[in-house]
C-alpha cells in the first residue's frame, strides 16, 4: 500500500544525538545528528559525518528520544547559583597561607 | 485571528512576550529549541534552514556528474570528498531543522512533491570540467559570503551547523578557484574551457544573493528576528569585490561590459542581472530544475526497500513489529 | 618473467582492483537510498581509489618508464588492466552494490593484513595504512549483507540474487597469475590458497547471521575468470572514465 509514491511507514529512520571526544581525558561534546535504524549504524554513520577531519577519539550515539532536557523554565529554580551557599565554592575555604592547595 | 498574521491580535501577555522574544535577539541573544519562539519565526526558520539542506543534497548532482570522468586521480579523490561533504552539509542543516518539531521524512516529501525550494544555482547544467572549479569558485565562494552572516544567526542549532559548515566550506572553494588557475595556465582548449565555464556561472552565482531587497518580503523579517545580519544587495556587493580580483590574478575576464571600480565607494560597480531568467529558473523552468527533481525521486523510491529492510532488521531485533502493517 | 615485472604486475593489479572498485562505488554519488548512504559509500569510494594511488604510484616508480599513477590509471587499455573482473560489473541495485563490496572487503581485508607480513617494505607500508580503512569498508558492508539479507522478503530476495550473481566471480580472486605465484615464493605476496581459506571462513560467518545461502559450495575457478580476464564491462567504464583525461593528452590539471 503507498501513499502518492511513498510506502505506508516509510521513514528516514530515527535520530540519534551524537557526542565526540576530540582527545583522551577531554569530555564528549554534542557535534550534531544523524539518522539510523539501530546503533550499529548510527555509529557508524556518526563516524562517517561528524570524524571525517580526524574531530574524535571516541564517539556515543543516543536515540534523540532517550534524552530529557532540562526546560526553560525550569532554568530558575534548577540553575541558579543560590548565592546564600557560599560553602559549595572553594573561596569559602581558609587555607593556612604557605600551604599549596594543588 | 487572521492566518497571515496569527500576532496582530495578541493578548497582553502574548504582546509582552514577543517584545521580550525582538529585544532579545535585537540584543544578539540566541534562542533555543526548547525557547518560546513566535510561530512565525519558527515557520520561517524551517523553510529558510530545510531549503538550504535541500540545496546541498540537490547540490551534490551537477557536481557528482564529473566524477566518473575527473582527469587525475587527486582530482577524482578531491571532487568526492568535496560531494561527501556537501552530503554532510545537508544532513547537518536537516537535522538542525528538525529540533523545530519536524520530521526529516516530511522535508524530504516536500522536496519530492516540487514543493520546496532549493537554490536555483544547481539548475545549471555541468557542462565541462571547468563548471567544476567555476562551482568551487563561484558558487562555494557565494556560499561562504552569505553563511559566514548565518554562522551568527539567533538560532541555536541552525549558526552552530554554519560554524562546522564554514570551517570545511573554505577548502571547497579553494580547490574550485585552484582548478580555474590550473586550467588557465593550461593549454589554449583549457583556458578557453575556464573562461566558458566563467562565461555561463557568473550571473548565476550573483543571481544566489537572491531578488534585491526592494523585492524581498522576507528579508527585513528575517533581519530583525537576527536571523539574517545583512541585506541581498550588501552580501551580493560583498562578493563581487572579492571576486573580481580572483579573476584578475588568473587571467579570466567577467563577463559584464558594465564592471567598473568605483574609486569613490570602494566598490566594484556591476551590471544589471536578468531578472527574467532570474524568475524564470526560480519557478521552475531552469534548464535543469526537471532531472534534478527526477534524480532525487528516484533516488527515493528507488531506495525504499533498503530503508525497509534496515527498520524490518532493528525491529526484528527489537523483539516488536515496528513496521506498519500493509 | 623477473622479480621486478612480477612485483609491477602484483602491483598493478591491487591498485586496479581499487581503483575501478572505487569508480563503481563513486557512481552511486546522489543517488544512494539515504543521505547517510550517500555519505558511507563516497567515503569508501575515496578511500579505495587513494589506496590505488599509492598501489599505482609504486607501480609506476618500479616499473621505471615514467609512468606514474595518472598515466596509469588515464593512458592504459583495458586489456592493460589487471583487476579482477568481479570489481569491474555495474553497480546494480544497492543489494548488488553492497554483495560485491563484501566479497570484495572480505578478501581485501586478509589481504591486507598478509600483506603487513610482506618482503618488500614499501608494500608493507601501504598495506599498513590501508588495512584499517578496510577493516572499517568490511564492518559496514558486512552489516549491510546482514540487514538485507535478514530484512524483509524483498531486500531478502534481491540479496540471494546479488549473491548468486556475484559469487561466480569469487572463484578468480584465490587462483594466482604467475607474478603472484612467484611472489608468494619469495615472500613478498600472500599464499592466495591459505587466504581463501579465511575469506570464506569471514564469508560462511556473515551468510549464517544474514539467513542468505550460497549459490553452491565453492565458487567455480575456471580458466575464463581469472585476474587481468575482463567482462565487456570494463571497455565502457574506463571509455568514461578517462574520456577527458585522453581529450587533452599531456594537460596539466
Amino acid at each position: 500500500m503507498t501513499q502518492g509514491d511513498h510506502p505506508v511507514g516509510d521513514t528516514q529512520w530515527p535520530l540519534w544525538e551524537v557526542f565526540t571526544q576530540s582527545a583522551p581525558g577531554k569530555p564528549h561534546e554534542h557535534a550534531g545528528s544523524v539518522h539510523a535504524p539501530d546503533a550499529e549504524l548510527a555509529l557508524q554513520n556518526a563516524r562517517d559525518v561528524y570524524t571525517r577531519r580526524g574531530e574524535a577519539v571516541s564517539l556515543w550515539v543516543v536515540p534523540a528520544d532517550a534524552i530529557t532536557a532540562s526546560s526553560p523554565s525550569d532554568a530558575g529554580p534548577f540553575f541558579e547559583p543560590g548565592n546564600d551557599k557560599p560553602y559549595r565554592h572553594p573561596q569559602f575555604y581558609k587555607v593556612p597561607s604557605g600551604v599549596k592547595v594543588f | 485571528m487572521s492566518k497571515n498574521n496569527p500576532e496582530a491580535t495578541l493578548s497582553p501577555e502574548g504582546a509582552e512576550r514577543l517584545a521580550a522574544f525582538e529585544a532579545h535577539v535585537g540584543d544578539g541573544g540566541y534562542v533555543e529549541p526548547k525557547d518560546w519562539m513566535p510561530e512565525r519565526y519558527r515557520k520561517q526558520l524551517i523553510r529558510m534552514m530545510s531549503q538550504h539542506a535541500h540545496s546541498e543534497v540537490v547540490g551534490m548532482l551537477p557536481e557528482g556528474n564529473w566524477i566518473t570522468r575527473a582527469p587525475s586521480l587527486r582530482r577524482k579523490m578531491v571532487l568526492l570528498a568535496k560531494v561527501q561533504d556537501e552530503a554532510g552539509h545537508g544532513l547537518y542543516i536537516y537535522c538542525g531543522t528538525e529540533t523545530l518539531g519536524v520530521d526529516r521524512e516530511e522535508l524530504v516529501e516536500a522536496l519530492l512533491a516540487g514543493k520546496a525550494k532549493y537554490s536555483s544555482i544547481f539548475n545549471y547544467p555541468t557542462l565541462t570540467w571547468a563548471d567544476i572549479g567555476a562551482i568551487g569558485w563561484l558558487v562555494d565562494g557565494a556560499a561562504i559570503v552569505n553563511q559566514t552572516m548565518l554562522a551568527k544567526a539567533s538560532y541555536g542549532p541552525y549558526a552552530r551547523a554554519m560554524i562546522r559548515i564554514c570551517k570545511e566550506e573554505n577548502f571547497h572553494k579553494r580547490q574550485g578557484y585552484e582548478i580555474m588557475a590550473t586550467l588557465s595556465k593550461g593549454t589554449p582548449a583549457q583556458k578557453a574551457m575556464a573562461q566558458d565555464a566563467l562565461d555561463r556561472w557568473w550571473w548565476p552565482s550573483l543571481m544566489m544573493f537572491g531578488p534585491s531587497d526592494t523585492n524581498s518580503p522576507n528579508s527585513a523579517e528575517l533581519i530583525k528576528w537576527g536571523v539574517k545580519k545583512k541585506t541581498n544587495d550588501e552580501l551580493r556587493q560583498r562578493f563581487v569585490d572579492l571576486t573580481v580580483p580572483q579573476a584578475e590574478a588568473i587571467g579570466l575576464t567577467i563577463p559584464d561590459p558594465n564592471l567598473e571600480y568605483d574609486e569613490e565607494t570602494k566598490h566594484w560597480n556591476f551590471g544589471e542581472i536578468d531578472w527574467d531568467e532570474f524568475w524564470t529558473v526560480v519557478k521552475g523552468n531552469g534548464p535543469c530544475n526537471k532531472e534534478r527533481l527526477e534524480a532525487r525521486r528516484s533516488a527515493h523510491h528507488d531506495g525504499a526497500w533498503v530503508r525497509a529492510a534496515a527498520e524490518a532488521y532493528a525491529a526484528k531485533r527489537n523483539g516488536h513489529n515496528r513496521a506498519t502493517a500493509a | 618473467m623477473d622479480a621486478n615485472a612480477a612485483l609491477v604486475d602484483f602491483l598493478l593489479g591491487l591498485g586496479d582492483d581499487r581503483l575501478v572498485l572505487g569508480h563503481r562505488l563513486s557512481e552511486w554519488c546522489g543517488h544512494a537510498p539515504i543521505l547517510e548512504e550517500d555519505i558511507a559509500l563516497t567515503n569508501i569510494a575515496l578511500d579505495l581509489i587513494g589506496q590505488a594511488n599509492l598501489f599505482l604510484s609504486l607501480a609506476g616508480d618500479l616499473e621505471g618508464k615514467g609512468r606514474d599513477a595518472d598515466a596509469l590509471a588515464y593512458f592504459r587499455i583495458d586489456r592493460e588492466f589487471r583487476n579482477h573482473p568481479l570489481v569491474e560489473l555495474p553497480k546494480g541495485d544497492f543489494a548488488f552494490t553492497i554483495m560485491r563490496q563484501f566479497l570484495f572487503d572480505a578478501f581485501g581485508y586478509h589481504l591486507l593484513q598478509a600483506l603487513g607480513e610482506s618482503g618488500h617494505e614499501e608494500l608493507r607500508g601501504i598495506a599498513g595504512k590501508s588495512v584499517k580503512e578496510t577493516a572499517y569498508h568490511l564492518r559496514h558492508s558486512a552489516e549491510w549483507v546482514v540487514r538485507l539479507g535478514d530484512g524483509t522478503d524483498e531486500s531478502h530476495g534481491r540479496a540471494q540474487r546479488a549473491l548468486g550473481e556475484a559469487w561466480r566471480w569469487t572463484g578468480a580472486l584465490f587462483v594466482p597469475t604467475p607474478a603472484e605465484a612467484a611472489l608468494d615464493e619469495s615472500g613478498v605476496a600472500p599464499n592466495l590458497a591459505g587466504l581463501e581459506f579465511v575469506w570464506r571462513a569471514s564469508v560462511d560467518e556473515v551468510m549464517l547471521n544474514s539467513t542468505l545461502e550460497l549459490p553452491e559450495a565453492d565458487p567455480p575457478a575456471g580458466k575464463g575468470y581469472r585476474r587481468g580476464d575482463h567482462t565487456e564491462h570494463l571497455g565502457t567504464l574506463l571509455a568514461e572514465m578517462q574520456s577527458l583525461a585522453r581529450a587533452h593528452p599531456g594537460a596539466t590539471w
